[in-house]
């Protein structure tokens, strides 16, 4: 018995991360390959040519070149998208409904964890201080990110969903938009109270800027440095972690089997003993927290936050959980993976194989061409099951 | 005083009158079947005593304690077990998983597990199926899970909606066998079937519902003996 429970255990924690290694390996090797294959044939090119003349390189040394950047960045991003689209997909899973303020409330992570470590910095507190504590304090701020997010979840459930459970399925969508500005509103105006700017930039403490050298060798003379920026290594770890984490409460805990019984049928689920008013308020706890962690990891690599910060990670997170399939945990997490990734290739190549005519601004277009074509061919998603034969 | 108690009943969908002043009596250790034709109301009685539908007018008592406008979970923590019409399985959870779920109120895991055991000697096709997801079951095995996943409860009160419904004439003999024996153990069942002459046959006493009354009531033999019910429900 104790061995079957300590197994249980260690199947919990360990599936998710092997989820997690194939979805970036099976990414990243498909989108390498292509790239390799497009520089190859584009290796002739006016583009290969304009390169040459400019930095002295062909497009395919080029492109192994910022390979291995472009593929910890992507997995970063990646992770982000993955951590909100689960937000999306839980309350998806347990109401059928998507929960359009959750970049909000991804946003309002973000704001909370800035605002400590910017008060901390006026304290002067982040100055001076060893490796050890700098993470220290970014763990306090991604904590408080996590309880300000999930608190205002599960406010939002409360005062603008419940009351409204029983309507048409496009009422609560309305009442979300509504929510949605009401909040970026309510945080641009304290923001703008508080100190006469609507931004905000993550302060500058620890070594989260400095770069380590994971290894560097030789591919036909061309020098391959991989060096990770430690807040995108931070931003990888702390959301795997959250992942496994997450992974482990939904399949190995009774909370976790009672929201998967409200997800799949709710009046049964009540006839259980299970409150499922109770356990709705919790998933858009957990999922709000996971959005506000993402919010200040967000913050901590891109550095500049507005109020409008959530809008743009929020649609592609959506798009993310679209793509793996919306009410599936680890659709979320694939369509995370992949669609961080895509982006980022896209970023990276754009502009050069274009020769600038499709730059880098071009790159939300590729998202958001994977919703729309997912919507179209496959609204199901890639590990959805067929939308009509939902249990 | 009786185990459960109705009292004048109205419960409406929108503004369909679904039941028109239902008063019913169920006592320790009986078993009381309602019968009555399609949409009569028996389920929506069902539903409205364990408060997945709330009735507008009357009262719903368990043990002489006013339960009408509880929500449903602390309904089931009162010792209401209700097994819905159409079963009711979580497909997506294993047979374990589903009966651990009718053990939800039950916060000691070695008390889950001698209450499985229990269920899986009642019903032995369920324990060679237990890492199966309730989806992928025949449809006689979900009916059997459901039950199974009632007993996991040991409510004071058990609500059968249609335990019988699409089973072959073995396992409905199988299923009545099982009522018969929970009951002489003690249980207390109220008993929804179409199935009103295998109902009747193990019932204490019957009520009969058409369009949301109780058009007749009496000890099952009573019932069972009159005319109309004949014609109506026992194929003359
Ligand atoms: N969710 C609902 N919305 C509207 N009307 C409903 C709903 N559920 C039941 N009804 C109506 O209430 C009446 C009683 O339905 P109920 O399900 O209680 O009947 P029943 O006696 O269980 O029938 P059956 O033997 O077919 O299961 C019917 O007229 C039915 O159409
Ligand atoms: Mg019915």
């Amino acid at each position: 018995m104790e061995r079957i429970i300590k197994s249980t255990v260690l199947r919990e924690l360990l599936r998710p991360l092997g989820q997690i290694v194939a979805f970036v390996l099976g990414t990243g090797v498909i989108l390498s390959i292509l790239m390799f294959l497009i520089s190859l044939i584009a290796n002739k090119s006016a583009a290969s040519l304009a390169l040459i003349e400019r930095n002295g390189i062909d497009l395919f040394t080029y492109t192994l070149i910022n390979l291995p950047q472009v593929l910890v960045d992507g997995m970063a991003l990646g992770f982000v998208y993955a951590a909100i689209a689960l937000g999306y997909t839980m309350v998806y899973g347990v109401l059928e409904f998507i929960n359009f303020a959750h970049s909000e409330i991804f946003a309002m992570g973000a704001f909370i964890g800035v605002e400590l470590l910017l008060a901390l910095n006026a304290a002067e507190k982040l100055s001076n201080i060893t490796v050890a504590t700098a993470f220290g304090w970014l763990f306090v701020a991604i904590l408080a990110g996590m309880a300000a997010s999930g608190i205002t979840a599960v406010l939002i459930e409360r005062i603008a969903y419940r009351p409204l459970r029983g309507a048409e399925r496009l009422v609560p969508l309305i009442s979300a938009i509504g929510v949605s500005f009401f909040l970026q509103d309510a945080i641009r105006l304290t923001e703008s109270l508080t100190s006469g700017q609507f931004h905000r930039i993550f302060p500058t403490f620890g070594n989260f800027d400095e770069r380590v050298s994971v290894l560097s060798f030789n591919v036909a003379s061309t020098q391959m440095i991989l060096d990770i920026p430690i807040k995108s290594l931070v931003v990888i770890v702390v959301a795997i972690l959250m992942l496994v984490g997450l992974n482990y409460l939904v399949n190995a805990t009774k909370l976790g089997k009672a929201i998967r019984s409200v997800a799949q049928d709710r009046n049964t689920a009540s006839l259980m003993g299970i409150n499922v008013n109770f356990v709705i308020s919790m998933t858009f706890l957990i999922g709000g927290s996971l959005g506000g962690a993402a919010g200040v990891l967000y913050a901590l690599k891109f550095t500049r936050i507005d109020p409008f910060v959530g809008f743009m990670p929020g649609i592609k997170a959506f798009t993310a959980a679209v793509l793996g399939g919306i009410g599936n945990l680890t659709g979320a997490l694939l369509g995370g993976i992949v669609l961080g990734m895509v982006e980022n290739f896209a970023g990276a190549y754009l502009g050069v194989f274009t020769m600038g005519n499709f730059g880098v601004e071009y790159k939300d277009l590729i998202s958001f061409l994977i919703l729309i074509l997912v919507l179209i061919f496959r609204p199901s998603g890639l590990l959805g099951e067929q939308v009509s034969q939902k249990a | 005083m009786s185990l459960l108690e109705l009292e004048n009943i109205h419960t409406y969908y929108g503004h369909i009158h679904a039941l028109k002043g239902i008063s019913l009596t169920v006592d320790e250790g009986e078993i009381v079947t309602l019968i009555g034709g399609n949409g009569a109301g028996k389920s929506t009685t069902l539903r409205t005593i364990s408060g997945l539908v709330r009735a507008r007018h009357g009262s719903v008592k368990l043990s002489g304690h006013e339960i009408t406008k509880m929500p449903p979970h602390q309904i089931v923590m009162s010792g209401v077990g209700h097994v819905p019409e159409g079963r009711g399985i979580f497909p997506r959870l294993t047979v374990q998983e589903n009966l651990e779920m009718g053990a939800y109120t039950i916060n000691n895991p070695a008390e889950v597990k001698r209450r499985m055991e229990e269920v899986f000697t009642l019903f032995p096709r369920l324990k060679e199926r237990i890492y199966q997801k309730g989806g992928t079951l025949s449809g006689g095995e979900q009916q059997m899970l459901a039950t199974a996943r009632g007993l996991m409860l040991k409510p004071k009160i058990l609500l059968m909606d249609e335990p019988s419904m699409g089973l072959a004439p073995v396992l409905v003999d199988a299923i009545f066998d099982i009522i018969k024996k929970l009951n002489a153990e003690g249980s207390t069942i109220l008993l929804v079937e179409q199935n009103a002459l295998m109902a009747l046959k193990v019932a204490a006493r019957a009520y009969v519902l058409e369009t949301g009354r109780i058009v007749l009531s009496g000890t099952a033999k009573e019932v069972a003996a009159n005319p109309d019910v004949k014609k109506a429900y026992l194929g003359g």
